[in-house]
């Protein structure tokens, strides 16, 4: 009895296809904290998962987008509420504290002593990486909107857009790996 | 022995995660298809680190090799 192998595998192929519709080799990551370690923990999965040869696609929302503000940056014309949130919150990643042990701020000191000592990319190298890479950013227009954050006081990044949940789920629905940091 | 030519040694000492991994994913495409790359490290983490790369990324790694305070990691390029 003779087998068409090709064929069996073709047919095979598109069962399994089936099974999992559109899960593609890609990571839909949520980043949610403005705490620096979990900045540093979504940065290294993010750059580590490029490395692995997926597709990254953070979605910055909330306390995150903080960490997107460019230091030198200002804008003009923000109400009061807006100039509010823009004093309080970290004006950019390398303002962030810990979420643990921050101890106003000499843990978060010690951490980047040690990071340095221990040769560990810092926040601002893991985004000149993850440029580099082809990691991309997607920035949650309603948290820019409440945040009274504007477009001119964002960093530039190479693959970097604004969007809304849907854009999100679009993505997550295709992703093989989803996270919430 | 080994039964296969390094053609470019990587030095990745002093590097701690997730750097290994990503200058392999860089410098993989530099080896033409069935050469290795043996790799130097310092981070442990590479050990478990390399062979997950790997099977993720299609290609192999053929060996591995613990000296004092130093890893070295053979990786063919398979596609």
């Amino acid at each position: 009895m003779s087998v068409d192998v090709a064929q069996e595998l073709q047919e095979l192929k598109q069962k399994v296809d089936a099974l999992e519709p559109g899960a593609k080799p890609k990571l839909s990551m949520i980043v949610f904290s403005g705490d620096l370690d979990k900045m540093i923990a979504a940065m290294i999965i993010a750059t580590g998962a490029r490395a692995m040869g997926l597709e990254v696609v953070q979605f910055f929302t909330f306390w995150g987008t903080a960490a997107l503000r460019d230091a030198k940056g200002s804008a003009q014309g923000k109400d009061f509420m807006s100039k509010m949130f823009g004093w309080m919150l970290p004006k950019g990643r390398n303002k962030l504290t810990l979420s643990q042990m921050n101890m106003a701020g000499m843990g978060t000191a010690m951490i980047k002593d040690l990071m340095r000592k221990k040769n560990a990319p810092s926040l601002d190298q893991l985004f000149e990486m993850a440029g580099q890479l082809g990691v991309q950013i997607k920035i949650c227009e309603m948290s820019m909107d409440l945040m009274g954050f504007k477009r001119e006081e964002i960093i530039d990044y190479p693959h970097l857009d604004y969007c809304g949940v849907a854009v999100f789920l679009a993505e997550a629905q295709e992703s093989k790996i989803q996270l919430f940091i | 022995m080994a039964d296969y030519e390094v053609t470019k040694v990587l030095d990745l000492k002093g590097l701690p995660c997730p750097m290994p991994v990503v200058r392999m994913s860089q410098e993989i495409g530099s080896i033409e298809v069935g050469q290795v790359i043996e790799v130097h490290t310092t981070d442990p983490g590479s050990l478990a680190d390399f062979p997950a790369w790997a099977k993720s990324s299609g290609n192999e790694v053929l060996d591995t090799a613990q000296e004092e305070g130093l890893i070295k990691i053979f990786v063919k390029r398979v596609k």
